[in-house]
This record gives structure tokens, C-alpha cells and sequence, in this order.
């Protein structure tokens, strides 16, 4: 798909956008910042109703800005609790805008994405307990580069996915929506339904397409009405249908369709007693729907993937789940979730947080007594203020429990493949599975060839560190340098942060590798060495298990250049490999 | 609050449902969690399970949802209230509270109502999410992300089926007996060891695969969105007959036996799968026991054990997080090998 077709596709989606942005729950732009998207979303904001709210979330809101809590000043003045709208019940009925999505953190997401389902928030914070209504479409600004998306249960719910990266500025005229042409669209969104065979083809091109999700067809049905109601149209109509398919559907795929239906389940469609869907008999349906669903549908999808993305979804059907999630924000935000751990009397300063429910806690048992007071010293008859002393303050503590991430760096190459590479992965999954239990997170980084690859970012889900590490080749060099230093270059991410990185290497040792990706041992051996001096002098803690069948010399002084632990494993099973490398790492 | 989309009318996920169901004739069963892909209706389900229930008896008034029924559960204040005469009762909707991520301590459970204590200088006690819950569901969406503070206190409370509460001079204890239903999905973090062993039955929960399906999903749904009353009214007379079956489940359930035989078959399938405790033997044994009540039977049946059995054991196998057979899958193999 060319640019100019790409900024088209993206203008329209930026006009249904406009016309319906709760029903589509709103569009995902994958863009780094730049005057190509500033373009974009200064055309969106134009088609949308001034009078309607256009808010910004900031990556690190606080959960109290959010979903609403208690008012301080106005508490303070009215002497009860008094609430305070989140930002979501803000938005209520227009557009909400989240920029770096891919950094943020799963409880805000959370937030964000029941509000959409429920149409409402719900609080229970503060001593408050509120439902206010918030109905309002996202805008996902997704930053992310190769390995960072946007929260998948964020990205699910939107019916637009945009990425606007690849398109030149050129190509990226400036247009006008016009406002009103969206108002008279919206007016007339009401009024427009799809019928039965409408549904039974988007859902079948969904299903065709691999797209498991439910709010897939769902979202591009009303992506369809939308473009109805854009177009003027009476009804929805064909073209609408492969619009939708084509803007909501295809940015989805994970198969590419097979046109002459050897592998798709193409069963009969049932259809369901009750709704006989108006006109047309039930028998010339069915082939009409084939005939709608591979000319029409699956050619507006067709189109609308690059041939590249088609090669690679052939090759690698079933295998693209899951790699990357855009966990990056939860790193952040966890690391600022300690456990509370109680409330004490103290002053403000420092940066400490004031807990205002307790504080007034504190203050309430002393009113009556403060007023009396008050009143003596004939400090006037205004309406009944809370009165609050210093000594009343409280303020929140938190333990914040280290948090640590695990790398495991683990030499799949010829060598190791031979003797141990079996071993050292039964290892690391009971690794994986002590760090699950406490809820460290772990990442992994193979080595082999010429290359290390991450092959999984810092995580906390078992299921997909299982997966990753199931799908580990062994054979190859051993580029020992590249490992360490793209276990260096994650360990100091790690840090940034504001966590605790492990390595734990496995690897006999034998580097034969360069970091140019030469061959060679001496020079590979002189690579890794400097690799393994910059992780000493990091100061980062490290565990070198040696896999070789006769463990020695090289891999010991090469433990000691690194800073790291020596565990001669030779002959010990997996269960005693994880008992001692979880010893020293304590 | 939104209208729910009718349990009824929720296409496939089976065993989702009739987990939600068994739960809601054997609150003791011990809560359901529900863990699986994206856009699945896990969510759907649970507030779908809110409108299904039938209404049931409190004592007017009481904020802990006390049962006229049962005297010996009373909290203080019925309790004292007792003493002075009959009580009065309501019939209430049974209570499905959500337990928000980013819900508070004090607000999970209670604390002093600040309202009355500045105003009028009153110690009074407002009870929290736990006391709204009671003989009712606790949902936690995505409760695998819950904050640890919050998992501990929740532990607490449905292991002893009582809140205690101490703090701003206040010391109370009231009943809080809750079915625990939570939902979430695998790929953002696991759940806690300590509190996926509260729930009773765990289901794995998948997008449809089959076309008609898939097909009939989106139709429903669609249907719901552009005139929901329509559609609600539609499935009230399949709503009631579920309910109707849920009360008379309810009434059966004490009457179904459960012969020796089957206590064997139970025991022997725990102990083939090597789970941890006396727990999945109990859950398995009370999830069958409703299961026949649920279908009508006096008795529990091996083909009752068989087909709980997978979702009142999966999550209690030997912790070996990472062993690649699934859950489900060793526990098929051991059905088939206890089952002959």
C-alpha cells in the first residue's frame, strides 16, 4: 500500500472517528511525534464538536485524578467529604487522548478500558463510593519503536488502527473535515442498522483473518454505520461493509486468507431460528455471502496490506502472538505501587504525602471540643468549618519492596546445544517459576550464530516466558560478547527504572564469536572479556553457571572478570541447578 | 447503572456458565475465576449473572445484608435488635460488587463515616465493599493485577468469612460471606498462588472458533446495543426459566446424595493428579453435588465428576507453573484413567 493511500485511509478514519467516537471506541495512531501526526490530529480535532470535551491523560496520572476522589479544598471549606471528578467522568461524551500509550502502566489501562466497557466509572476510594457516567472514545497516540505497542486490552477496543509512520509529509495534504458534514452524520448515525448478512460477512472475514477477538467484528460494524452515515447513504451498504473491513479489519489480520478455500472453515451458515433477516430467501444467501465476502471484503482487505506484511503473515501464521505487550510503563508504575504500610502522625515536608482522610479522622473526634474553643475566643459565627491542627496530620508511608528483574542470558550455540542446552532450559523455567512466586519479573536473551537476541522483554507472565523459551533453537557460534552486551544494555534500562537487575548467564565459556560478528577465538575471547569488565564495573550482581561437561579454568576466570559467581554444574540436574543459582543471587 | 446483557443469551462458554451457576446454587462451592483471551465475554458474564439471580431475603435495614434465616449469623445490630421484637424483613437483588483496581483500603473494609464524624462529632461505623458483598458475588476484574495489599485483606476475610475491623477507635466484626469471582487475562501476569487456591473453580475461557458461532456472537450483541430493552425483553421468559432453576436447585441441593462410590471415584482422581490438600476433594464433591441438583438428579453421578472435574482441579495440580501439558490436559488424561 502506498503513502498516499495509507494518509487517505487514515483520513477517513479520523472522519468515523468524528462520527461516532464511543460506538468505535476511537482510533490507535502508531506514530512517532511528528508533523505528519500534528497534521492528523489537528484534522481530527477540527471534526470534532467544540462544545464537546477533548481531554489529555498524562502517562503518570494519579489514580485519584482519574477516576475522581475526594476534593481537598472543597472538603476542607465545607467540612464533609466532597467529590471530585476524575478525569474519565470529565470526558463524558467526547474524546479522550493518551499520548506514550505505549508506556502505560496496566492499572491505568485498566481504568481506562473498564470505563469504556461500562460506559461509566465507579470509585471506591477515599470514603467515596461514586458512579458517574463516562462515555467517550480514546485517542492512543502509540510511540512505540519495533518492540513496544500500546497495551493489547487498549488496542482491542479501538476500531481504528493507524500508523502513520511510513507516510512522507508530502503525501500528507492538509484537509479540512467539515464540521458540519460530521454533525448532519452524526444525526443520521441513529437511524442506520445492519442486517443479518452484513454481520454473517464481517464476522466471517474476521474469522477468516485469524482475529480471535470478539470487539473485532463488533467494532468494524459500527465503523460500518459510521461510514453510512458519513456517505449519506439510507442504509449500510456494501462498500461500507468493505470500508470496515478494510480500516478495521485488516490491521488486525494474523492470516492471510486463502482465496480458493482449501483451509477456512467455511461451514454452512446456520442461520439462527428467530431472525430470518428480511428479505431474500435463506438458500441464495449463503453463496451470496461467499461471493460478498471474497470479492468485496477480503479484496478491500487485500488491498489495504502491504505485500511485505503479506509474506511475513504467511510465513509466520500463529506464531505472532504475544511477543511484546508494551510492558514497559507497568516497570515504571510498579515500582511506585508499594505496599501501604500504615499511616503516621507527621509534619509536611519532604515530599511526604498527606493523607486527607486520615487527617480529618484524626481531627474528627476533637471538633466538638474546637469549636467550643473557637467560640470562646470569639472567632465569629461563620458556617461550621472543620478545624484542623498540625497535630492532626497524617501522613502515608510506603514499603516499597525492591523490585528485581531476572535476565537470564542463556548461550544456545553449538556447543552448549550439544551437552546442555536442554538442561539449562529445564533450569530456567524453574528459575521462571521461583521468580513468578515472588513476583519478580524476568526477561531472556539467547545468544547463538553471530547475534543475541531478546527474546523476551522484562515480564511477569509465566505463559509467555514459557513460550518464548519452548521456541529457542539451539546450534551456532558463540557470540559471547554480543550476550553480555545486550544483557548490559537491558540491565541498565532495568535500572533506569528504578530496579534491580540479575544475570544469570549460562554458557560454557567459549566465545568464538567477535563482536563484529567475525570468527575467531582469540578476538572473540578479548571481546568478551571487555564486555564482561563493563558489567563488573556496573556493579551488577551475576550468576555464571557453567555448562560444560568438564566445567574449568576458561569459564571460571571468565566468571571472575565479569564480577559474577561461579557455579560449576556438571553433572546436576535442573532442580539443583535453579537451587543453587537461587542461593547466590540472594 | 447500564443494563446487563442477559445470561441466557450469551453464545458457547459453557463451562464459564455453568461454573457462574453452580457457584450461585452452592455459594460454599468457593468462587470462580474465570482466565482467558481478549473480548471473550468474561465480563459480560459476571454482570450477566448480577441480573439473573433470584432476589433474596435480608432483615430491612441491616447493612450487612443479615439473613432473617439464620439468627445465629446475625451482626450486633440485628442481633441487639432481636431482643425488642421481630425484625422486618426485605427482599433485595443479590449483590454483585466490584471491586475496583484502584479501590482504597478504607473503602474494601469500611471505616469511620468521616461525614458524620466532623459534622456531628459521631463515631459511627460506614461499611466497606466486604459488607456490601455479603451472601452475595465480589468481582475483581483483571484480578490478577489487584494490588498485594488488597489480596491479603481479601484473603483474610473469605477464609473466615468475617471482617474485623480496627482502626480510628473503631472495632467492629461483621459477617462477610461473599462468592469470589474474578477474571483476567493470562498474557498480563499470573495470579497470586494464594489466591488462585481460594477460588473454587477456575475456567479457561476462549474466543469461539467456529464460524456460526463467531457469526451469532456479533448478531446478539448487535441486537443488544441498537435496542437493548428490545432485546432484554426478548430473553426474559429464557431468564426466568434459569432462575426458576437456580431456586429449585437450591432446594434440592441438600436432598442430593452422594454415594460412596463417587466419593472413591473423587478421591481417586485427586490422588492421581497429586493435588495439594483436602480442598479439591471438597470443591469437586459440593461442585457435583449442585451440578445434579442443577439437572435434576437425587444422586451425584460419575458423569457429574467428570464434567466438573476439570474446572474444580486445574488450578490445584502440583505447582509446576511451567509444565507444558496443560492443566486441562493432565486433567483429562486422569479422567480418562480414573474413569474407565
Amino acid at each position: 500500500m502506498n503513502a498516499a493511500l495509507a494518509w487517505s485511509d487514515a483520513v477517513t478514519a479520523a472522519q468515523l472517528v468524528a462520527v461516532d467516537p464511543i460506538g468505535t471506541g476511537g482510533v490507535l495512531v502508531r506514530s512517532r511525534a511528528g508533523p505528519v501526526r500534528d497534521r492528523w490530529l489537528a484534522m481530527l480535532r477540527g471534526a470534532l464538536p467544540a462544545s464537546q470535551p477533548l481531554r489529555h491523560l498524562p502517562l503518570h496520572i494519579a489514580d485519584a485524578r482519574l477516576l475522581g476522589g475526594l476534593d481537598l479544598n472543597a472538603t476542607l471549606l465545607a467540612g464533609r467529604p466532597v467529590a471530585e471528578r476524575g478525569l474519565l467522568a470529565e470526558v463524558d461524551g467526547g474524546m479522550l487522548v493518551l499520548a506514550m500509550a505505549e508506556r502505560l502502566s496496566p492499572a491505568t489501562t485498566v481504568h481506562v478500558t473498564a470505563a469504556m466497557d461500562a460506559h461509566e466509572t465507579v470509585v471506591e476510594r477515599d470514603g467515596l463510593s461514586l458512579r458517574m457516567p463516562a462515555r467517550f472514545g480514546a485517542i492512543v497516540l502509540d510511540e512505540g519503536l519495533e518492540d513496544e505497542f500500546a497495551p493489547a486490552g487498549l488496542r482491542d477496543r479501538l476500531a481504528f488502527h493507524v500508523d502513520l509512520n511510513d507516510i512522507p509529509l508530502r503525501y500528507a495534504d492538509e484537509l479540512e473535515i467539515n464540521g458540519e458534514e460530521i454533525a448532519v452524520a452524526r444525526e443520521r448515525l441513529t437511524s442506520l442498522k445492519v442486517n443479518d448478512a452484513q454481520i454473517e460477512v464481517i464476522s466471517a472475514a474476521a474469522g477468516a483473518l485469524g482475529i480471535m477477538s470478539m470487539r473485532a467484528p463488533l467494532l468494524a460494524l459500527r465503523v460500518a454505520c459510521a461510514s453510512a452515515a458519513l456517505s449519506g447513504h439510507a442504509a449500510v451498504g456494501q462498500d461500507d461493509i468493505a470500508l470496515a473491513a478494510r480500516l478495521v479489519l485488516a490491521p488486525r489480520a494474523r492470516v492471510f486468507p486463502q482465496s480458493n478455500e482449501t483451509e477456512q472453515p467455511q461451514q454452512p451458515l446456520e442461520p439462527p431460528s428467530e431472525s430470518s433477516g428480511g428479505d431474500g430467501g435463506d438458500d441464495q444467501e449463503k453463496p451470496d455471502i461467499d461471493r460478498v465476502l471474497d470479492e468485496v471484503v477480503l479484496a478491500a482487505v487485500q488491498a489495504a496490506l502491504p505485500p511485505d506484511v503479506l509474506t511475513a503473515l504467511r510465513a509466520s501464521a500463529g506464531r505472532s502472538r504475544g511477543r511484546s505487550q508494551g510492558k514497559a510503563g507497568a516497570l515504571q508504575k510498579s515500582s511506585r505501587r508499594g505496599r501501604p504500610a500504615g499511616i503516621r502522625r507527621g509534619e509536611l515536608r519532604g515530599g511526604a504525602r498527606l493523607n486527607l482522610i486520615e487527617t480529618l479522622r484524626a481531627a474528627a473526634r476533637w471538633q466538638p471540643l474546637r469549636r467550643r474553643e473557637a467560640a470562646a475566643a470569639g472567632a465569629g459565627s461563620g458556617p461550621p468549618r472543620v478545624l484542623i491542627r498540625k497535630e492532626d496530620f497524617r501522613i502515608s508511608r510506603f514499603k516499597q519492596r525492591a523490585e528485581s528483574t531476572t535476565i537470564f542470558v542463556v548461550d544456545a550455540s553449538g556447543s552448549a546445544a550439544l551437552h546442555r542446552l536442554a538442561e539449562a532450559k529445564g533450569a530456567v523455567e524453574l528459575l521462571l517459576a521461583d521468580c513468578y512466586i515472588r513476583r519478580d519479573q524476568v526477561a531472556l536473551i539467547a545468544f547463538r550464530g553471530s547475534v543475541a537476541e531478546l527474546l523476551l522483554p522484562p515480564t511477569r507472565s509465566l505463559a509467555r516466558a514459557k513460550r518464548s523459551l519452548a521456541g529457542l533453537p539451539g546450534g551456532g557460534g558463540t557470540p559471547l560478547a554480543a550476550g553480555l552486551d545486550a544483557a548490559f544494555a537491558l540491565s541498565d534500562s532495568v535500572r533506569r527504572k528504578g530496579q534491580t537487575p540479575t544475570i544469570v548467564l549460562l554458557t560454557d565459556g567459549r566465545a568464538n564469536i567477535a563482536r563484529d560478528g567475525g570468527q575467531g577465538r582469540p578476538r572473540a575471547e578479548q571481546d568478551a572479556i571487555s564486555a564482561a569488565r563493563q558489567l563488573r564495573a556496573a556493579g551488577i550482581t551475576a550468576v555464571l553457571v557453567d555448562t560444560s561437561p568438564r566445567p574449568g579454568a576458561l569459564a571460571e576466570s571468565f566468571a571472575r572478570e565479569m564480577g559474577a559467581r561461579y557455579l560449576p554444574l556438571p553433572h546436576a540436574d535442573a532442580a539443583t541447578l535453579s537451587k543453587a543459582v537461587l542461593a547466590s543471587v540472594r | 447503572m447500564a443494563a446487563a446483557f442477559p445470561f441466557s443469551a450469551i453464545v458457547g462458554q459453557d463451562e464459564m456458565k455453568l461454573a457462574l451457576l453452580i457457584a450461585a446454587v452452592d455459594p460454599k462451592v468457593g468462587g470462580v475465576l474465570a482466565f482467558g483471551d481478549r473480548g471473550a465475554g468474561k465480563s459480560t458474564a459476571v454482570r450477566a449473572l448480577a441480573a439473573l439471580l433470584p432476589r433474596m431475603k435480608v432483615i430491612a435495614g441491616c447493612r450487612y445484608n443479615c439473613d432473617p434465616e439464620r439468627p445465629a449469623e446475625f451482626c450486633d445490630d440485628c442481633r441487639a435488635r432481636a431482643v425488642n421484637g421481630v425484625l422486618k424483613t426485605a427482599q433485595i437483588a443479590v449483590p454483585v460488587v466490584d471491586l475496583p483496581l484502584g479501590a482504597t483500603e478504607d473503602r474494601v473494609v469500611g471505616a469511620l463515616d468521616l461525614e458524620r464524624a466532623l459534622a456531628h462529632g459521631e463515631k459511627a461505623f460506614e461499611p466497606g465493599l466486604l459488607a456490601r458483598a455479603h451472601r452475595g458475588f465480589l468481582y475483581i476484574d483483571e484480578a490478577n493485577l489487584l494490588e498485594d495489599h488488597l489480596v491479603d485483606l481479601l484473603l483474610d476475610v473469605a477464609a473466615s468469612g468475617e471482617n474485623v475491623v480496627e482502626r480510628e477507635g473503631l472495632s467492629i466484626r461483621h459477617p462477610a460471606r461473599f462468592v469470589l469471582v474474578g477474571t483476567g487475562n493470562p498474557e498480563e501476569g499470573e495470579l497470586r498462588p494464594q489466591l488462585l487456591d481460594r477460588f473454587g473453580l477456575s475456567v479457561e475461557v476462549k474466543t469461539p472458533d467456529d464460524l456460526p458461532s463467531r457469526i451469532e456472537v456479533v448478531r446478539r450483541r448487535d441486537e443488544f446495543e441498537s435496542d437493548t430493552a428490545a432485546f432484554i425483553a426478548k430473553w426474559a421468559k429464557e431468564e426466568t426459566r434459569l432462575r426458576k432453576k437456580i431456586v429449585s436447585a437450591r432446594d434440592r441441593l441438600a436432598s442430593v446424595t452422594v454415594p460412596d462410590a463417587a466419593l472413591e471415584r473423587a478421591a481417586r482422581l485427586c490422588m492421581t493428579l497429586g493435588t495439594d490438600g483436602l480442598r479439591g476433594e471438597l470443591t469437586l464433591m459440593r461442585a457435583a453435588r449442585a451440578l445434579a441438583a442443577l439437572e435434576g438428579h437425587t444422586a451425584v453421578a460419575d458423569g457429574h465428576l467428570r464434567r466438573i472435574a476439570a474446572p474444580a482441579l486445574r488450578h490445584r495440580l502440583r505447582r509446576n507453573p511451567l509444565d507444558d501439558a496443560g492443566s486441562s490436559v493432565r486433567v483429562d488424561r486422569a479422567i480418562s484413567e480414573v474413569f474407565v
